[in-house]
């Protein structure tokens, strides 16, 4: 097994009985990004001195008997988290030369931890999309087929994560933005519940939906991460003060005394691959213990809609930031202030950008804030009540990511409501706040890997975190070769 | 149609944004299927719900005010496009 394979959970193990530095296994990272880079776009920023000069610190302290939950083990960031003095683009031309003055909390909570840096990842341009298509320095590739997507937005985190570049990423997740492309990647995703990770230090896009998480090979992995960005931060206001518990330890064998919901809603049109991934991984959960009950989410429907007004409405105000006047990008020649706003944001920001800030202005706009913006965050309060309903009888529910696994670059790129409907499956999640995880359920006719959803009530990573270890555990799928 | 080329322009102005002629005709086109589509949240009675805008609800924060380590001026002013060391420079406004 090379290096670069290792899981968290293994590297730790071999670091702590002094079989392995954190020297070397970032040297296997790195020298594995040089190699395969090249086909698969996952990186941005690459900070070798860097990163050398974490691990070196990493082993010292491990010498010194400091060791850190993460002690010397790699890490890849989207790249909208800030890390002081290291560029931040958001995939956007806007902010190509942007450098943080400071570190996010998440990444403060890492390095706190020993975890080593390695740098950033590519991602749809401000996160905005669902295939990282938009990003403008370099499009991630799936490392399981060539010339398909490897979903978004934070396609070059599950992309960093699968093709062995780092050992466990950081994305952020506004309608399934760490999902999705975990499920399309075929790794674990996370996304925890709205206000148990600190968003300060991560560039807004819509902020009642926005929230960072971890993406990595095993479901171990992904609650090692949660146990060290979890919990309150005094710079972030939505974050909640809640007890953290101690989610590695909460991955235990067995579901007995759990009900799983399978909503009925989430599997019209489905792919047939998809269809049958998931009912595999059902049946696993049933012979590990778990009550399996047919449940409802009626205004599943509605989601995509009221998504796409109170995202793009946030959206709308949080890049009203991007003037050219503060930071970032601006467009030289202009000769009054209000030339200076348009010019730059008009050559700053791609399509999708543009779209959405159009149709949240829109929305926002005198005369149809009712009939959109208001009445959509109504609609919200409604698919809210679907989901507390449930979890009143259920501790999670099972479905899956996306109705189709990933599709050939450039398809769909001139039909923007044709890729939002593929969210259809996500978005609730962030219109509830509620967490939400993918693990790989196996894999289409094609050899494309197919994620399982599952959700739960808010606060329950743990829960879902042991439903997830044990569906991994129970499917034990066979390595397969990936196509790079 | 649910958003005309002229609303567009005028939602475009708001945003402060430009677009070209192609831009305009292809936004308008993409808009407006956008807004028929979600136009579906029209067939639900929702007369008598409180709207979610966030799911906890949020409060506002307060602490001490005692005096902390924050950016130097020099740090805080570094990424602007133009600027002097204290401070942004942009076009001339008056």
């Amino acid at each position: 097994m090379k290096l670069y394979e290792l899981t968290i959970s293994q590297a730790l193990e071999k670091m702590a009985a002094g079989e392995l530095t954190s020297v070397e296994l970032t040297r296997s990272y790195l020298d594995r990004i040089k190699v395969v880079e090249e086909s698969v776009s996952a990186y941005i920023t690459v900070d070798s001195e860097g990163a050398l000069q974490q691990a070196e610190k990493a082993d010292r302290d491990r010498g010194d008997g400091k060791v850190g939950k993460l002690c010397g083990i790699p890490i890849s960031l989207k790249d909208l988290l800030c890390v002081k003095g290291m560029k931040m683009t958001c995939g956007s031309k806007m902010l190509e030369n942007f450098v943080p003055p400071y570190d996010a909390t998440v990444v403060k909570n890492i390095r706190d931890a020993g975890g080593v840096i390695l740098g950033k990842v590519t991602m749809d341009e401000f996160a905005m999309g669902s295939t990282s298509e938009s990003c403008c320095f370099g499009v991630p590739q799936n490392p399981w087929k060539k010339g398909y997507v490897a979903g978004g937005s934070s396609g070059g985190s599950a992309v960093s994560v699968a093709a062995f570049e780092c050992a466990a990423s950081l994305g952020s997740d506004t309608g399934g933005s760490i999902r999705q492309p975990a499920s399309l990647c075929g790794v674990v995703g996370m996304k925890p519940t709205y206000g148990r990770v600190s968003r300060f230090g991560l560039t807004a896009f819509a902020s009642s939906l926005d929230q960072i998480g971890p993406l990595g090979r095993s479901v171990e992995d992904c609650a090692r991460m949660m146990d060290v960005i979890s919990g309150y931060d005094a710079m972030d206001s939505t974050s909640v003060v809640k007890d953290v518990p101690d989610y590695t330890m909460s991955l235990s064998a067995g579901l007995k005394g759990m009900k799983i919901g399978v909503p009925k809603e989430y599997f019209n049109g489905l792919d047939s691959d998809v269809e049958a991934v998931i009912k595999n991984s059902i049946s696993v959960l049933k012979d590990r213990g778990a009550e399996i009950v047919e449940v409802s989410l009626p205004h599943t429907e509605y989601c995509v809609a009221v998504y796409y007004l109170i995202a793009s409405s946030e959206a709308s105000s949080n890049l009203a930031r991007y003037d050219g006047a503060l930071y970032g990008y601006r467009k030289e020649g202009a000769d009054s202030l209000l030339d200076m706003y348009k010019e730059t944001r008009s050559s700053g920001f791609g399509a999708e950008v543009k779209r959405r800030i159009l149709i949240g202005t829109f929305a926002l706009s005198s005369g149809y804030y009712d009939a959109y913006y208001k009445k959509a965050s109504q609609v919200r309060t409604l698919i809210l009540n679907d989901f507390q309903k449930i979890f009143q009888d259920c501790d999670a529910v099972i479905s899956p990511v996306t109705p189709t696994p990933a599709w050939k670059m450039g398809e769909n790129i001139d039909d923007p409501l044709a890729v939002y409907m593929s969210d259809i499956l996500t978005i609730s999640a962030n219109l509830a706040g509620i967490p939400g995880m993918s693990v790989p359920g196996g894999f289409s006719q094609n050899g494309l890997p197919v994620g399982v959803q599952l959700q739960g009530a808010h606060f329950s990573e743990e829960v879902l975190l042991k439903i997830g270890f044990n569906l991994e555990q129970g499917l034990d799928l066979a390595p397969r070769e990936l196509d790079i | 149609m649910k958003i005309s080329k002229k609303e567009v322009e005028h939602v475009a102005n708001l945003a402060r944004l430009n677009l070209s002629a192609d831009e305009l005709e292809t936004m308008t086109g993409q808009l407006d299927n956008i807004l028929s589509y979600v136009d579906k949240i029209e067939e639900l009675d929702t007369s008598n719900i409180t709207p979610t805008t966030h799911v906890f609800s949020v409060t506002n924060a307060f602490r001490d005010d005692v005096v902390k380590e924050s950016l130097t001026q020099e740090e805080a002013v570094k990424n602007g496009p133009e600027q002097n060391g204290s401070f942004f420079q942009v076009p001339k406004v008056i």
